[in-house]
């Protein structure tokens, strides 16, 4: 905490370039694993899991971009097709249908829980709790460049609640789990 | 002379006034229900779903259980019935109904051991019996997952007023379908029908409201 302190202090009194400087190095030195700061950031991501002979499942987490963007898609390796999915509920009639591009506002969490969600389509084996699942967003910023946003989602139970309050995820009512 | 001096008769008037006033209210109250409904339990019992007693549905269906048996309703006469359509492709409404239904077991406590969730695939093409009989028990062994041919798969669906869509949507098989809950007394008629967002909660009190009133 002092430290910290000390430094923005001294980041106030540095001249503009090197307050740049140091504000990028510190940026740098907060990410930690990244070696840039991420376009998109990923938080709470986690995976449905299935049972034996289940194909799809869905992906769910929280998106931040630092800058305009849209989620134009995403793959893994542990499924046929992977596709950003839209639920929506009219008259208490469920349809889901794929989305083209998602809007990721600049500084905006964007919830794919509940309204949207990746969905797993052919899955080519079971996810079960305790595996962790790679996928790869497919981000395009506002000058038209194509990001890849790595992001490791691990495997919940079946019977886990969107919200994370919403019931308990154990592992407990997951067979083979 | 006979004549009341006219203070006096000002004062009879509002005492007659007040008489029947109140002869009035006490009328009233026992023309109406609340008697019945602050002395006894046998009151209506209020929902936080929809109720559909005055609508008396038939829901009365035949279907197979994952086991190869023939299910119906009398199957489970004595139990509070929840009971939702879906299928096991559906990566999010089905599997949080489902995650609802045993969370409703858990609030109930000892009365959870009243409860029959029952989950009737609308896509019984892909729901084979050995999927139901991975997929419905892993939310709660006593959860049971029905499938029947089309026939009787349009007929359940009917039964209960919802609709279901089968839709061929870029290379993948969706089903569009009603994500309500039922609610069926122990008697096996259809009671109530909640809207999918409503909370475990919720399900729980009207669940409990049937266990009370009957």
């Amino acid at each position: 905490m002092m430290r910290t302190l000390a430094s923005r202090s001294f980041v106030q009194r540095a001249r503009p370039r090197a307050r740049q400087l140091l504000a990028a190095a510190l940026l740098l030195a907060g990410a930690g694993h990244a070696a840039a700061p991420a376009l998109v950031a990923v938080e709470d991501p986690w995976v449905r899991g299935t049972v034996e002979g289940q194909t799809g499942s869905g992906a769910y987490m929280r998106l931040t971009s630092s800058e305009d963007a849209q989620l134009v898609g995403a793959t893994s390796p542990v499924a046929e097709h992977v596709e950003i999915h839209e639920m929506r509920t009219v008259n208490d009639m469920m349809t889901m249908r794929r989305v083209e591009r998602l809007a990721l506002p600049a500084h905006v969490s964007v919830a794919l829980d509940h309204d949207y969600h990746v969905m797993f389509i052919g899955l080519h084996h079971q996810l079960l709790v305790g595996q962790v699942v790679p996928i790869t967003l497919q981000v395009l910023d506002a000058r038209g460049r194509r990001h890849a946003v790595a992001v490791r989602a691990p495997v919940r139970a079946l019977n886990s609640s969107r919200q994370p309050d919403g019931g308990a995820p154990g592992a407990a009512a997951t067979p083979h789990g | 002379m006979d004549e009341a001096p006219p203070r006096q008769r000002s004062a009879l008037a509002w005492r007659l006034a007040l008489g029947v006033a109140l002869v009035a209210l006490v009328t009233a109250y026992f023309l109406s229900d609340l008697p019945a409904r602050w002395t006894s339990r046998t009151a209506p019992a209020v929902f936080h779903g929809r109720d559909i007693t005055p609508e008396h549905w038939d829901g009365a269906f035949t279907l197979t259980d994952s086991a190869g048996q023939p299910r119906s309703l009398a199957d489970f006469r004595g139990k509070i019935v929840l009971l939702s359509f879906g299928y096991t492709h559906c990566p999010d409404v089905c599997p949080t109904t489902l995650a609802k239904f045993a969370e409703v077991r858990r609030l109930l406590g000892a009365d959870g051991a009243r409860v029959q969730a029952v989950f009737i695939t609308i896509d019984p093409e892909r729901d084979t019996a050995e999927l139901l009989r991975a997929y419905v028990p892993a939310f709660d062994p006593t959860f049971v997952g029905l499938r029947g041919s089309e026939a009787q798969t349009d007929a359940v669906t009917r039964a209960f007023h919802a609709n279901y869509q089968i839709v061929q949507y870029q290379g993948s098989t969706l089903v569009d379908h009603t994500a309500s809950t039922y609610i069926l007394d122990a008697e096996g008629r259809p009671r109530v029908v909640t809207p999918y967002d409503q909370t475990a909660r919720a399900l729980a009190d009207d669940v409990q409201a049937l266990l009370k009133s009957g």
